[in-house]
């Protein structure tokens, strides 16, 4: 019998604000030292109450704006209580009754063209802490407690892990290149909803849920375990299928179930008497929705239309410093594909030698763009153009500047460039009679001795058409 | 009047901050309170902490931890305030402790209307209802303590914004006042006694007083035990012995740290509010309990609202006794429940209460001068 899968996704991400969700703390768990970054109400010490940080809910609402979701007027936050030492105040404020945001609609590529994925709310809460076991004891790290997150929560509108994969990698491009959130390592994560039914029925199977998972590796592999398993249950009686939740190993790539005890809990969900409903009311939405940054969707059509491959966009649209340079540099004058080959092949060439990624790039536009130009107006060569480059990452020396301290600025004439050619060709007599033999291979050998003598100064293409007439 | 006392459910920098409680054993506060830094602002010396009950869920304060009860019981705060030893002290207001010493001890107190005073600094239990409020010998007194004390605090997210309350005591003459006539007969003919001096006193100086019948006041005080026990059950969950405070000697997981520390470090009443309140917020139960005293507070407050269209006050007894016995743990949560159906409506729907002359007169939201007036006046006829 042929299966289809239903999957619902729900998503947490770290929001980047300045403070925490109720407190005057650095968000983002901004210390490295354990217990840094605390006050007394993240550390549930009596006597603070929460105060809530407007920025967490500007964000929020714009991840909605994003996703196409209705933005609540009227949002309430509310605790569920659980114990855990990790959980400070052995509750966390999080939202139940009127989330932020509602009813949205996101398009997603699928096996069978763009597919719409509804949300079903956007939520916000605070994040917990972090236990680390040490031997006999256990220690606690409070600085990720009251770290703001959203959740956003799907319908079970996917019917395939490549449809959960492309989500989650447009989600993730979307909240980068929004500033919603830096995505990065931990700071999204998964529960995921399974079912499976015979295709062609309308009835859902039994579901299970996959909880908190932070790789796209793990979540993708997760899935595709937990599908088989639900058709071997099916098909071969191996197992009677319940509802209920698992997680996955990353060890043994296998779904397992969560003990009751972890699941049966009855979180005594009520309204926090301590935190005002909050009013969005029209001026704040009309002033938040016009800091709202492009939307991806057409940023990407502009990237299409400006032939740039899918690969490369992908890789773009998730970096903020990324697609700001490029606009930048596109706007004073320069090809967009050969500025994006620039960002994407050179300078993260440059970066991952200082074992740095995309979003370290910290170069202006003015000076990338003068880069480009020299180049394509063969001033100075590709070579000469990757080096000033780097001089720019690594140093912060201006292109002008490198050239001329590297002397490739001076103007070459044909005369220059012909009394290089010779003098290799009288230089290198052997590897001269090796070509004339027909080792092919000589002639690059020749070329690359020209243009070290040049020092990365002509154009490579008038270099070569010396070289052969002279040979 | 210069020295004022505060409750230790009231945090003072440095200072030890227990509630009352085992599980607090040894905590000391990292910082002022709103209330006592506005205190001190003001020029007031701090006399010193008075002990609570454990987290002033108790009748006046007699289930603090360590302490051993006696014979007649009364409040530390006003005993001492009462006994001239401070001029005023500083109390929360959570389940009527505070009005019920104060009566009892023949003195002052004000439960102001919420959100008038920040509740930044306060070892916190029913976040929807708890003030702190001032004890003190008079009403004028308390006024000029509670105006010190009022104001928006930007720390706590459910204070008012309005920056400054004025308080005044002026002449009560031509106000009218309500007295609920009790259909259940629940106070005892002392009490009735003291009703009836304070009414005539106030008679004496103007004021019209008529009787009228509230049907609510039963579902209000359960209303408010629901709502106080869920709230109460979920913000001192935090003392669980693993950051701060009592921590259990033995355990072998966390499970039994929890466990065992909560065991020890809270008295028997607190359970039997923990458990009440984790009780109806459970699945099963939330409709029925917590949501439908959600309701029952609208209501309450609506029709509150109606008698003060027409009335300046409403004047009904503290406690059913002019005494209370000292009496053993184990009946506190039945016998705290039933005293508090005099006292529950001001923390159930927000609005200001006045002790005066060992009977309570609640007024409308933001009317605390209203009060004061008439406190002033009915303490004067009855000199
Ligand atoms: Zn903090």
């Amino acid at each position: 019998m042929k299966y289809e899968t239903v999957i619902g996704l729900e998503t947490h991400v770290e929001l980047n604000t300045k403070s925490k969700i109720f407190c005057a703390c650095g968000g983002h768990g901004a210390s490295e030292e354990p217990n840094d970054c605390v006050c007394p109400a993240c550390c549930g010490m009596p006597g603070m109450l929460p105060v809530t940080n407007k920025r967490v809910i500007e964000l929020a609402v714009t991840a909605g704006l994003m996703l196409n979701c209705d933005i609540s007027r009227y949002t309430t936050f509310d605790k569920k209580n659980y114990y855990y030492p990790d959980l400070p105040c052995a509750y966390q404020i999080t939202q139940l009754n009127h989330p932020i945001c509602t009813n949205g609609l996101v398009s997603i590529k699928s096996e069978e063209g763009n597919r719409d994925i509804r949300i079903k709310q956007i939520h916000m809460e605070e994040d917990a802490g972090k236990l680390i076991h040490e031997g006999k004891y256990s220690l606690v790290d409070f600085n990720r407690t009251s770290v703001p997150l959203i959740e956003v929560v799907t319908q079970p509108d996917f019917r395939s892990p490549q449809e959960v994969m492309n989500y989650l990698n447009k989600l993730k491009s979307m909240f980068r290149s929004g500033g919603i959130s830096e995505c990065e390592n931990g700071a999204m994560r998964c529960d995921v909803n399974i079912s499976v039914r015979p295709e062609g029925t309308e009835e859902l199977g039994v579901r299970s849920e996959i909880k908190n998972m932070s790789s796209f590796e793990s979540i993708e592999k997760a899935i595709y375990y937990e599908i088989q398993r639900h058709i071997d249950a099916l098909e071969y009686d191996l197992e009677e299928l319940v509802q209920e939740t698992r997680r996955f190993d990353e060890k043994t790539g296998k779904t397992f179930a969560m003990r009751d005890k972890e699941t049966a809990a009855d979180y005594r969900y009520f309204p926090d008497p301590n935190l005002m409903p909050i009013l969005i009311d029209d001026e704040w939405l009309e002033q938040i929705m016009a800091n709202k940054p492009v939307a991806v969707d057409e940023r990407i059509d502009y990237y299409r239309e400006s032939g740039i491959s899918e690969e490369e966009i992908t890789v773009l649209i998730s970096s903020q410093t990324a697609t700001k340079l490029l606009e930048e540099v596109v706007a004073a004058g320069c090809d967009a594909r050969e500025t994006v080959k620039w960002i994407l092949i050179e300078a993260v060439g440059v970066l991952r030698k200082g074992g740095k990624g995309l979003d370290d790039l910290q170069i202006s536009a003015e000076d990338l763009s003068a880069i480009i130009k020299m180049v394509t107006e063969s001033k100075i060569n590709r070579n000469s153009g990757k080096a000033a480059l780097a001089a720019l990452i690594e140093e912060g020396i201006s292109p002008e500047e490198y050239i001329k301290s590297a002397g490739i600025d001076r103007k070459l004439d044909s005369s220059d460039i012909l009394a290089v050619v010779q003098k290799v060709i009288s230089d290198n007599q052997d590897i001269v009679e090796a070509y004339k033999s027909g080792k092919t291979k000589a002639f690059q050998a020749l070329l690359g001795a020209c243009m070290r003598e040049l020092k990365g100064a002509g154009n490579p293409g008038v270099i070569k058409e010396m070289l052969e007439k002279n040979l | 009047m210069k020295k004022i006392a505060i409750d230790d459910t009231i945090m003072i920098k440095g200072e030890l901050a227990q509630a009352g409680s085992h599980i607090l054993e040894g905590y000391r506060s990292l910082f002022d309170a709103e209330v006592v830094t506005r205190i001190k602002n003001a020029g007031y010396e701090i006399s010193g902490k008075t002990a609570t009950g454990e987290f002033g869920l108790d009748l006046v304060g007699e289930f603090s931890y360590g302490a051993e009860q006696k014979g007649k019981l009364h409040g530390d705060a006003a005993l001492q305030v009462a006994g001239g030893e401070t001029d005023a002290a500083l109390a929360v207001d959570m389940n009527g402790s505070a009005r019920r010493a104060a009566a009892l001890s023949g003195i002052t107190f004000i439960k102001p209307t919420y959100g008038t005073v920040s509740r930044y600094g306060i070892i916190s239990c029913a976040a929807s209802g708890e003030q702190v409020g001032v004890y003190a010998r008079g009403a004028e007194e308390a006024a000029q303590v509670l105006e010190a004390i009022s104001g928006h605090d930007d720390k706590d997210g459910t204070s008012l914004p309005e920056k400054e309350y004025k308080y005044r005591t002026e002449a009560a003459a031509g106000g009218k006042i309500a007295v609920i006539r009790d259909p259940e007969d629940k106070a005892d003919e002392d009490t009735k006694m003291k009703m009836e001096d304070f009414k005539e006193s106030l008679k004496a100086s103007g004021v019209t007083v008529d009787e009228i019948e509230l049907d609510f006041l039963s579902p209000a005080a359960t209303a408010w035990q629901i709502l106080m026990c869920a709230e109460t059950c979920n913000n001192i969950s935090r003392y669980d012995g693993v950051k701060f405070g009592h921590r259990a000697d033995n355990f072998r997981n966390i499970d039994e740290l929890y466990i065992n520390t909560r065991t020890e470090g809270f008295n028997f009443l607190t359970k039997a509010v923990i458990l009440y309140g984790s009780d109806v917020l459970s699945k099963n139960r939330y409709k029925d309990c917590y949501e439908k005293s959600l309701k029952i507070r609208r209501i309450v407050a609506d029709s509150m609202a109606k008698i003060f269209e027409e009335y300046d006050a409403v004047l009904t007894p503290v406690c059913s006794k002019t005494e209370y016995e000292a009496y053993d743990i184990d009946e506190a949560f039945g016998k705290v429940f039933e005293e508090s159906e005099f006292t529950a409506i001001p923390n159930l729907i927000g609005i200001p209460a006045i002790v005066s002359g060992g009977v309570q007169m609640m007024g409308d939201k933001y009317c605390e001068s209203k009060l004061f007036s008439l406190a002033a006046a009915g303490e004067r006829g009855l000199k």
